[in-house]
């Protein structure tokens, strides 16, 4: 994965926002949409079309709130052991799952 | 010549309110051969009719359907659909239109209508528990909260059933209950709660003469029985350990038991975490085998006869359907009808079987015996099809 050059007086914000619009650049929209879609129609078979939660719980931008991306994108490739979540880096790289996060960090209900 | 005049506008206006009353009744016809279509991305349902494959009416305004299900009235006229945003809508068939719908809870899964008709439960998540409504009216009779032990945590209700006896049988997810409500005096149910049923049941269904519920268990491998005639022999674990100590495959849909599906004492249920159907026998519970599959089971259901299962599957493996003679428990057909298939239901005695393919917008109708596709309709983002022949039938 490409990651923007760490340069001296680049605050951490900066830094996140550069990564995700190099992360988000280098998804075509067309697997935008897939992605998406399996979000809405997958994710949401346990987590709810709306997000609002079902089996698993919520995942409102409320509800994330204060949870650190790093580990969102953990669970998205590897599961939550003990859990239903399953392990989706079968579907996903972790650019992918990247992107996913920030959908839903960010509350977008579209690709683009 | 005025009167002659008046006489005409007269015999225009009745031929007028005529015709609006032919279109508004139409003929009288029955319900055996209705059912309905959930379009889960519009929140409509679509009321269909199986004799000659037509689309009778849409019906808006149902709310989030991402997770729905639905029973009929036990005159087949309406049907009650529970979504997932906790509402409770009864739509009457005939009229394709809401007659009543009400929004009970925050997060709703499913629900039963009860032996006599006049009871409609639900099945939440959030808040965890069942309410209870009247039939007719929708007005709460009944809550039950499922709150476990001396735990004031309300745990997620999952595989509400109707059984003999108005009663209401269901399983805690979170806590490892089985829950059996005595309805017959509706506004104070009596719980008989069995815990320690086993880790996290994921779904629960009754046998077609509703003596046996059995609770499958994704925490674990096995399943829990409890044979309502003899409660007072409490929950007992079949198919105990089915995966033989192998690490479990990953789950990407959670599988389902709509209907018990069987024939000949022999009975069928999809393995969590196996791309297997696991065949039991009903005379001592037991296992009589497995059959591999394309990928992890959904729904496992049996044609009318119980000669056929037709099985679908969870993602990557969702665009497959497989079909399984239950003499030789052999897989005789594989089928690719389209991407996202998500339920099945067959015709009331199970010449056709109606398929819902989210991704390719249409609802296919296949042959059971040719295995060719009849026809297809279209509907957005079709999940499940639920037909009146439900409406006489336990556990549905």
């Amino acid at each position: 994965m490409r990651r923007p050059r760490h340069k001296t007086g680049i605050t951490l914000a900066a830094l996140s926002a550069l990564w995700t619009s190099a992360a988000c650049a280098d998804i075509p929209a067309a697997r935008q949409t897939e992605l998406m879609h399996l979000l809405n129609q997958d994710c949401g078979s346990c987590h709810g079309l709306t997000r609002k939660g079902g089996l698993g719980p919520a995942l409102t931008q409320e509800a994330l709130a204060g949870k650190p991306a790093f580990m969102l994108r953990e669970v998205i490739l590897h599961g939550r052991p003990g859990t239903p979540m399953p392990p989706w880096k079968s579907f996903l790289n972790e650019q992918e799952a990247d992107w996913l996060v920030q959908v839903l960090l960010e509350g977008k209900t579209d690709a683009h | 010549m005025r009167t002659e005049l008046c006489h005409f506008s007269l015999k225009i206006f009745l031929s007028l309110i005529g015709a609006a009353l032919v279109s508004a009744c139409a003929s009288p016809r029955g319900t055996g051969d209705l059912g309905i279509v959930v379009e889960r991305a519009t929140g409509s349902v679509q009321v269909v009719e199986t004799t000659h494959h037509t689309r009778l009416a849409q019906v808006p305004g149902l709310g989030d359907l991402s997770h729905a299900s639905a029973v009929y009235s036990r005159d087949a006229r309406y049907v009650y659909v529970f979504g997932r945003d906790g509402g409770l809508t009864k739509v009457d068939l005939l009229r394709g239109r809401i007659d009543k719908r009400i929004v009970q809870a925050g997060n709703a899964i499913g629900g039963a209508i009860s032996q006599d008709g006049r009871l409609i439960a639900v099945s939440n998540y959030e808040p965890g528990g069942v309410k209870v409504f009247a039939a007719d009216t929708l007005d709460l009779l009944a809550d039950i909260p499922a709150g476990s032990g001396d735990s004031q945590r309300r745990s997620k209700v999952v595989g509400l059933v109707d059984a003999p006896g108005d009663r209401f049988v269901f399983s805690l997810w979170d806590a490892g209950e089985i829950w059996v409500a005595d309805m017959r005096n509706p506004r104070q149910p009596q719980v008989q709660k069995f815990p320690h049923v086993g880790k996290q049941p994921y779904d629960g269904t009754v046998t077609p003469d509703g003596r046996y519920y059995i609770a499958g268990l994704f925490g674990e491998d096995g399943l829990a029985l409890l044979d309502l005639w003899q409660t007072e022999k409490g929950v007992r674990r079949v198919l105990d350990g089915y995966g033989r100590g192998q690490q479990p495959l990953p789950v990407f849909k959670m599988p389902h038991m709509d209907y018990w599906a069987q024939a000949n004492d022999i009975a069928y249920v999809p393995a969590v975490g196996r791309h297997e159907v696991l065949v039991i026998d009903q005379k001592n519970w037991t296992e009589a085998g497995r059959v591999a599959v394309a990928g992890q089971p959904v729904f496992v259901i049996a044609r009318p006869d119980g000669r056929q299962l037709w099985v679908n599957f969870a993602p990557p493996d969702n665009d497959t359907v497989q079909v399984i003679d239950t003499l030789s428990l052999k897989i005789i057909r594989t089928l690719k009808p389209g991407k996202a298939v998500l339920h099945m239901e067959f015709t009331p005695r199970g010449e056709q079987v109606w398929l819902s393919v989210r991704d390719e917008d249409r609802v296919d109708v296949y042959d059971t015996e040719t295995f060719g596709r009849v026809t297809s309709l279209p509907a957005d983002k079709p999940s499940g099809i639920f037909f009146t022949s439900r409406a006489h039938r336990i556990g549905q």
